[in-house]
């Protein structure tokens, strides 16, 4: 009988150099549903069941084990929290995004312990302006223009990358149709985006490039409603991105 | 043999003498800084329409004594911000090493990757910092003996000047000075920025030549100050520093007419 000996504990690499509980923890974040998050100079967006706020400027979508992502989410308050009683001001994004790279880290390293099951992405503005990060249970952490984590993703990872020429340029809400349009390429066959199965989280300075800023807001339910409708009657799957046939 | 359990195993008075107990007195209060010791004396910090003046002689005193006479007192932050340090010169070296900690700590934490990275920490932002740090001290009984002025702009480029001092209080205003200079040069300063609304009509020029006045009548009145002095100017352009000022046109004709202090007896 075939057993995996390398996989017991997150402390011990098999012969080939993988640790297998991490790719384990991985998986969780595939099993969990759909998250695309899209940044601009000016705007960036992020959607699915589970968006965080976490400070005024940043929030967070999750992908996997919900009770992990709360851990993260509450450590990630309070960093930013503290940031904002020591120093006055509102923590910038990669400090805070390597701050839970490491603390994940440190689970896939130490034994008796284990990885986190989720995957995020962290949208946010700072003093360099807006940001989007993805972060894996693994801890590592990238910073992205367009990035989609979770069940089905690589759909949405496609239609981002076939559009992101065109995010710099978007306006808001053109961006969060784009967001919505790649979202949809993850359906199965005959479901739809629905005011019931779609929340929209946003955060973005009020003018572009302007310093007064539109709090990290999460949109649910009928506010959700003109930008999916606005994408409905786009051709089916996904508009013109597929279309490729000359 | 002695029955008793809490002398068993205990070195016997009979043989060895009474223990004295005066050998484990550990539990001493703590010393800490009561007073300053080595000190520099005023601070003055004016706004103007396109940043902040600051200054502060070079002159670190051991009680009336002129001891120190090149002791540089204000301290660049980032190339973005300026601190000047008031009080005891041992905990201003001190502060001072901390924060050039600081600032290579947030120099690795902060983006280079960005085309348009900010300075790390602005003057706000040290200037929170700092009054939070000696706020954290005086609470520990242990304070940090020092007035500080911060200045530099803030987060949306404007100018910013802060005081903070040993207790952790802070205040911010057109025109700071700590120090004698409260009392000597704030209301001359505030002649020309009353308030926050004056600060658009005060030319660079005009705040330099007015602090550069200032430090004049402090070296006139205050018995612990010297005649030389550094200036920094911060705007958006960075920090000018100049360590080796010194007072020019001083005018002394006052001083035998003053009567009535030490021992002369006309």
């Amino acid at each position: 009988m075939f057993r995996n000996n390398y996989d017991n504990d997150s402390v011990t690499f098999s012969p080939q150099g993988r640790i297998f509980q991490v790719e384990y923890a991985a998986e969780a974040v595939k099993q969990g549903s759909v998250v695309v998050g899209i940044r601009n100079a000016e705007e960036l967006s992020s959607y699915q069941k589970k968006l965080f706020a976490v400070d005024e400027h940043v929030g967070l979508a999750i992908a996997g084990l919900t009770s992990d992502a709360r851990v993260l989410s509450n450590f990630m308050k309070q960093q930013s929290l503290s940031q904002r009683l020591t120093y006055d001001r509102a923590i910038p994004l990669e400090t805070l995004v390597s701050l839970i790279g490491d603390k994940a880290q440190l689970n896939t390293q130490h034994y008796g312990k284990r990885p986190y099951g989720v995957g995020l992405l962290v949208a946010g503005v700072d003093d360099s302006g807006p940001h989007l990060f993805e972060f894996q249970p693994s801890g590592l952490t990238q910073e992205m223009l367009a990035c989609a984590i979770g069940a089905r993703s690589q759909m949405a990872r496609t239609y981002l990358e076939k559009n992101l020429d065109k995010f710099a340029d978007c306006g808001r809400d053109e961006l969060i149709r784009h967001g919505l349009r790649a979202l949809k390429e993850t359906l199965v066959q005959d479901r739809e985006l629905t005011v019931e199965n779609t929340s929209v989280g946003v955060v973005g300075p009020k003018e572009p490039g302007k310093r007064p800023l539109e709090a990290f807001k999460v949109y649910d339910g009928a506010e959700t409603k003109d930008w999916i409708t606005s994408i409905a009657d786009d051709t089916e799957a996904g508009g013109d991105g597929m279309q490729v046939d000359e | 043999m002695d029955h008793r359990p809490h002398a068993w195993g205990r070195p016997r008075d009979d043989v060895y003498g009474a223990y004295d107990p005066s050998y484990m007195q550990t539990n001493v209060p703590n010393q800490h800084t009561q007073s300053p010791i080595v000190t520099g004396t005023s601070v003055l910090g004016m706004k103007f329409k396109d940043g902040v003046v600051i200054a502060a002689d070079n002159l670190a005193s051991y009680g009336s004594l002129a001891r120190f006479t090149d002791v540089k007192r204000l301290r660049k932050f980032a190339e973005s911000s300026v601190v000047g340090f008031g009080g005891d010169v041992s905990d201003m070296q001190y502060l001072d090493r901390h924060l050039t900690e600081l600032a290579i700590d947030e120099a690795y934490t902060s983006t280079t990757t960005t085309p348009n990275a900010q300075p790390t920490l602005n003057a706000r932002n040290l200037h929170k910092y700092l009054s939070k740090l000696l706020y954290h001290r005086r609470s520990k009984f242990d304070p940090l003996w020092n007035s500080l002025l911060v200045a530099g702009l803030d987060e949306e480029g404007a100018p910013f000047l802060a005081a903070a001092d040993l207790l952790g209080t802070t205040f911010t205003s057109p025109s700071l000075a700590t120090g004698f200079g409260s009392m000597l040069a704030q209301p001359i300063m505030r002649g020309i920025v009353p308030d926050e609304a004056s600060v658009e009509h005060v030319t660079r020029e005009q705040a330099i030549n007015c602090v550069r006045e200032c430090m004049k009548v402090l070296f006139y009145r205050d018995a612990r100050s010297l005649d030389s002095y550094s200036l920094a100017v911060v705007t958006k352009d960075g920090v000018e520093l100049s360590e080796n000022e010194k007072l020019e046109s001083q005018s002394w004709a006052f001083a035998d007419r003053i009567k009535g202090y030490g021992t002369q007896t006309v």
